[in-house]
């Protein structure tokens, strides 16, 4: 293992069973799984964003769930700091977590409505043990004040209703860094604010990576977003990685066909002509039956007899550049 | 261009329980024969609100408190029920953000399409006919009229609620946010298939957040901010030649996949329309107030009006007020 490397993934799955009704678990019926995540592996260094982008359904969330083991992955093994953390017990756990943190999509969902925002920012601190009350009061202060949330005593006793959207993200954020995390997912951490806010929260999180020379993993379907913030992208499809790179290598010269629909179809103010490189017929299918082969070959203009049949492994093109398919795309 | 639209100083408040909210304020602009104009700002601006006057729909406690929609030559405002009746659905449609507002969960989608054909006078067979038809023109394979909403995915549904604003030709397609719950390259064929419309004669009236996504199709842009509309011209105008520091402070806050520069927060937060700010509502935000001293008692003060600055383009700031 490289000295520098922080996470490391490696053949990680994560399949949920489908519900069988009564009847159904009588009559022996095969039981079914959505794979979710089918056997990804890859490492972030220290330091690093690395972007996990694809749409909805393709197993960002539950990538990003499974590597703090909020949910427990089916296979595969998660090492964290050169600790395989896959089997830690809850103690040992414990201990981990304070040093990987998680900002959540949705600011409405993840504050406690009936908590004051500045005791929800002092709160991982008290559990943890690291301060008493008042310390603990003392640094959410400091930390209300770090993330622009000032007066900050003021902000301290606020419930979150009374804030924006943006300014919860701001307390969500907060709380992941207040205990100066060394590794942090965030899960769309600026989908659901308002486009003209998104800079200032992408701000802030810049900040706080410098600050603690944070390590990221960044979940999000927005392209724009993660050329600002990443260092390297992995486009994922169904529960597979088909395309990891530096950020400006994977948007200038896409190699998936799949990366390169999914760039062309971002509306952009600067390159307002659409020009069609690729066409791409129907929808993502189902996770519970993925397509044999290549899981992107129905809807690939490129797929032959081969795509059909083979899985395409991941296959250095470029400096730390990978593509999985059997045709990549050419510029 | 002949005009399908014509919106007069529109004025829309909701009466809450904890105040008047100002949610539209002397809104002003017309929408010419298949002409697509796209609304942008953030929550609250007031852009769907403004969507909603046009059909006459704005939800209570929303009250249209003074201006003029004007439609084939009538005042829309001024219809009875029945009358508007016969305008929605058929002269002016609309999409809406979630296609399961529309929608019944619990009737198959080709009775749904058939349905408005019927209400309109059509015979049954034809209706089921052209409930077909309507699911080709919008990409489906036909077979789809006989599956119900949650057997499709979010695109599709949103395919069949654009083939039933389809289904007569509307003069005029108001579509609200309808591609914010889909994936990027759904959202792409979506707006691929508004322009289809388009090109068949339909005005559109678009209403994002995104101020990216109504850069690609639409004709012109209409910016929103606190209820008031803010700036209104053809898309190179808005885009290459921004005039209100609003608009300009838009622009630079949006990430762009094709653009190397740095976005930029527009400082402070959309005040609250319950007590919206004197003057220009925009004025507390204003980098240019800030440092240009001789606004003061101007900005803060005066509203703000719309004025053509140049062919098509119109601004409601200070900075280009007629000396």
């Amino acid at each position: 293992m490289k000295m520098s490397e922080l996470l490391r993934v490696e053949h990680l799955k994560k399949y949920f069973p489908v519900k069988r009704s009564i009847l159904e678990v009588l009559t022996k019926k095969e039981e079914k799984f959505v794979r979710a995540v089918d056997d990804i592996s890859f490492s972030i260094e220290r330091g690093e964003t690395l972007a996990l982008i694809g749409e909805s359904g393709c197993g960002k969330t539950t990538t990003g769930r499974v590597i703090l083991r909020l949910i427990e992955p089916t296979e595969g093994k998660i090492i964290f700091d050169g600790i395989d953390i896959t089997k830690l017990g809850k103690e040992q756990l414990r201990e981990i977590r304070k040093r990987m943190q998680m900002v959540f999509q949705d600011p409405y969902a993840s504050l406690s409505p009936r908590m004051k925002i500045g005791d929800a920012i002092a709160h991982p601190l008290l559990i943890h043990g690291l301060a008493d009350k008042e310390e603990a009061k003392e640094l959410a202060l400091q930390m209300l004040k770090r993330v622009g949330l000032t007066p900050e005593d003021e902000f301290y006793n606020r419930y979150p209703h009374h804030l924006s959207g943006g300014q919860r993200q701001r307390v969500v954020i907060a709380r992941a860094m207040i205990l100066k995390p060394d590794f942090v997912v965030a899960d769309e951490a600026v989908s659901m604010i308002d486009v003209s806010m998104r800079a200032s929260i992408l701000e802030l999180l810049e900040s706080f990576r410098e600050e603690y020379n944070l390590t990221m993993l960044f979940i999000t379907h927005d392209i724009a977003v993660a050329k600002l913030i990443a260092d390297r992208i992995a486009v994922m499809y169904l529960g597979k990685i088909v395309e990891i790179g530096p950020t400006d290598e994977v948007l200038n010269n896409p190699a998936h066909p799949y990366t390169l629909a999914l760039i062309q179809a971002v509306p952009s103010i600067v390159k307002r002509e659409k020009k069609k490189m690729i066409e791409i017929t129907g929808e993502v299918p189902n996770a519970v039956n993925p397509p044999s082969g290549c899981r992107f070959h129905p809807r690939c203009p490129f797929a032959d007899e081969l795509c059909k049949t083979k899985e395409p492994e991941l296959i250095e093109i470029g400096k730390n550049h990978f593509v999985a398919c059997h045709h990549p795309v050419k510029d | 261009m002949k005009t399908i639209i014509d919106v007069k100083n529109l004025s829309i408040y909701y009466y809450t329980l904890a105040g008047i909210v100002r949610a539209v304020e002397n809104v002003s602009f017309s929408i010419g024969e298949k002409e697509w104009v796209s609304f942008v700002g953030e929550s609250g601006s007031g852009k769907s609100t403004v969507a909603y006057a046009i059909l006459n729909l704005v939800p209570s406690p929303g009250k249209i408190v003074n201006g003029k929609v004007v439609f084939n030559g009538k005042n829309l405002l001024e219809l009875d029920e029945e009358e508007m009746r016969q305008i929605r659905g058929k002269e002016i449609s609309m999409v809406f953000q979630d296609p399961m507002t529309s929608l019944d969960p619990l009737r198959k989608v080709g009775d749904q399409i058939a349905e408005v054909l019927i209400e309109h006078g059509a015979e049954k067979e034809e209706a089921f006919e052209r409930a077909k038809e309507l699911l080709r023109m919008v990409n489906l394979p036909e077979d789809r009229i006989n599956y119900y909403p949650h057997q499709l995915s979010g695109g599709q549904r949103q395919r069949v609620a654009i083939a039933m604003a389809m289904a007569f030709h509307p003069k005029l397609l108001i579509a609200d946010e309808p591609t914010t719950a889909l994936d990027v390259i759904v959202q792409d064929s979506i707006m691929d298939l508004i322009a289809t419309l388009k090109s068949k004669g339909t005005s559109i009236f678009f209403v994002t957040h995104d101020i990216s996504l109504a850069a690609e199709r639409s004709d012109k842009i209409a910016v929103m901010y606190a209820g008031k509309l803010v700036e209104f011209g053809k898309v190179e105008q808005i885009l290459d030649n921004p005039l209100h520091p609003y608009t300009k402070a838009l622009l630079e806050s949006v990430p762009d996949v094709w653009s190397e520069r740095k976005v930029s927060a527009i400082p402070g937060y959309p005040p609250d329309l319950r007590n919206p700010p004197k003057g220009c509502r925009f004025h507390p935000r204003c980098t240019i107030f800030k440092i240009k001293k001789e606004l003061h008692g101007i900005c803060n003060e005066l509203e703000t009006e719309l004025i053509e600055v140049e062919k098509d383009h119109f601004v409601a700031c200070h900075l280009y007020r007629r000396r």
